[in-house]
């Protein structure tokens, strides 16, 4: 199968972008100023991303569709206003997670924001877990770019007036160039921002529009160590198939209401609400300068092997390498010693808590 | 004036009589991005040509820096271990990496000229 490429390709070549292969998309991973200036102008400002690759997956139909989407996502989506949005898992029997999700309530159903590499593969576990009842839109002909920083409702507002009006993890419809967009204020990095649903052919001129207004475009490599300073997990590095949103330490996304209910996994997860899980994923920082990155096994004081890592970087706005993973439950309270191999070496580190980074979300609906 | 020779794994050496100093090149700094980290070989240590003499760290993975020529280690430069962004401002000069005291001269002329670096890593990077 051939790379496929976004709307804004052009225009990351226009300015100067590393590009690589991300999930089956030619993507930048950097820009000219590299990823630690990418990182800290949107921390002091605001970054464009294209996040072009990710599904973007709308299902309309029934009455009862509300009810059928509960059986396999364990959110409360009945209690969801129009517009309203929940971060949720597609979740496998065991309980594991096959992709982590956004849920969005349209006027006439649900918006599902997907990760690159699960897209198709959830557009038909979903399809098949609802019978095929209803229209099932993974839309290609959109265009996804996330805005994000200080400056993202300033910079956004002088390109679509309104949209700073919007709470956070909720959306709305807006009008841009005479055509619609879906704008929700949500993210990866830990920052106030929004992301932008437009269709192809305006991708590049709002891009153009949003660095006009003092933005910059933003490559993968930052959206990395940005969302590993927000603690937030990347599927695929922190959460798979064989790991629980419990042992994943999100159980705030599963509402209490949810819990004695039923949908896909709910068996494993009422047991482990009850009692416990063996991992848990942990925030981690090494004593020294030293870079853990994933899969470096994880070590006790007595030289015992006790967890992972799933991700780590150095974190350029805390200064300081930065890591997450799981370790076996008993060494998960934060200031537990630890023992990181790198190189042959123990490197001697901590469990903190996460984010390493101070979010610093808008004042709305906050998702806990 | 002495001449700088080249590596295929990317570093530069200066010889100075049996006095050889080794850092990385600007090419390999480009390709690596950002640096966060290094470590240095200790000192007094004998370190064998086409060896791992080292490591860099960039915000996206680790490479090692491998030593071309063998030797015994008289320097360190701990200047980028303190602040290893050094290295991406200046890798040619200031950020050199370690010295050694070498062991056979003749190992240089294993070595690239600049201009047959140039060309090498030009070719190299596609």
């Amino acid at each position: 199968m051939s790379i496929k490429k976004t709307s804004l390709n052009n225009l990351h070549i226009k300015y100067g972008a590393k590009l690589v292969e991300f999930a089956g998309y030619q993507m930048p991973i950097q820009y000219k100023d590299g990823i630690i200036q990418e990182h800290k102008y949107t921390r002091s400002h605001s970054g464009i991303f294209d996040v072009s690759h990710m599904g973007q997956l709308f299902i309309s139909g029934g009455d009862d569709l509300t009810n059928n989407l509960e059986k396999i996502f364990p959110a409360d989506l009945k209690k969801l206003k129009t517009n309203q949005s929940k971060y949720s898992f597609l979740m496998n029997n065991k309980g594991g997670i096959q992709d982590d999700l956004i849920i969005t309530k349209t006027y006439d159903g649900f918006l599902i924001i997907l990760n690159a590499a699960c897209k198709y593969n959830d557009y038909e576990v979903i399809k098949s877990k609802l019978d095929n009842q209803y229209k099932l839109n993974l839309d290609e002909s959109l265009s996804l770019i996330a805005l994000q920083g200080p400056e993202a409702k300033n910079v956004l507002n002088k390109v679509i007036p309104g949209c700073d009006n919007l709470k956070f993890m909720s959306g709305n419809n807006y009008v841009y160039n005479n055509g619609k967009v879906y704008i929700t204020r949500s993210g990866y990095t830990g920052e106030d921002g929004f992301e932008i649903s437009i269709k192809h052919s305006d991708a590049e001129i709002f891009v153009e529009s949003l660095i006009e207004n003092g933005s910059k475009l933003i490559g993968l490599g930052a959206r990395d160590t940005l969302r590993m300073e927000a603690g937030l997990c990347l599927y695929g590095n922190d959460l798979d198939n064989d790991t629980s949103p419990i042992e994943a330490n999100l159980k705030w996304a599963i509402p209490k209401s949810r819990i004695e209910t039923e949908f896909v996994g709910s068996e494993v997860l009422k047991n482990q609400f009850q009692s416990g899980v063996k991992k848990l994923r942990v925030g981690i920082k090494p004593d020294s300068k030293v870079i853990a990155r994933e899969n470096t096994k994880i070590y006790n004081d007595k030289n015992q092997e006790i967890g992972k890592v799933t991700s780590g970087t150095f974190g350029p706005s805390v200064e300081h390498p930065i890591a997450m993973g799981y370790v076996d439950n008993s060494y998960s309270t934060v200031n537990t010693k630890i023992f990181l191999e790198v190189r042959g070496k123990k490197i001697p580190a901590n469990i903190c808590n996460l984010p390493f980074y101070k979010k610093n979300y808008v004042k709305g609906e906050i998702n806990v | 004036m002495s001449e700088v020779k080249y590596s295929k794994e990317h570093e530069w050496i200066k010889l100075d009589g049996e006095e050889a100093t080794i850092g990385i090149t600007k090419h390999a700094t480009e390709m690596l991005g950002d640096i966060v980290f290094a470590e240095l070989p200790e000192k007094g240590s004998n370190v064998d040509k086409d060896g791992t003499a080292g490591v860099v760290e960039s915000t996206k993975a680790a490479s090692d820096v491998y030593t071309p020529v063998s030797g015994e280690v008289i320097d360190t430069n701990q200047m980028i271990v303190d602040d290893p962004s050094k290295i991406n401002e200046d890798p040619e000069e200031s950020a050199w990496f370690f010295k050694l005291k070498i062991k056979d001269k003749t190992e240089m002329d294993t070595l690239m000229n600049k201009e047959e670096y140039e060309k090498f890593a030009k070719e190299t990077s596609a």
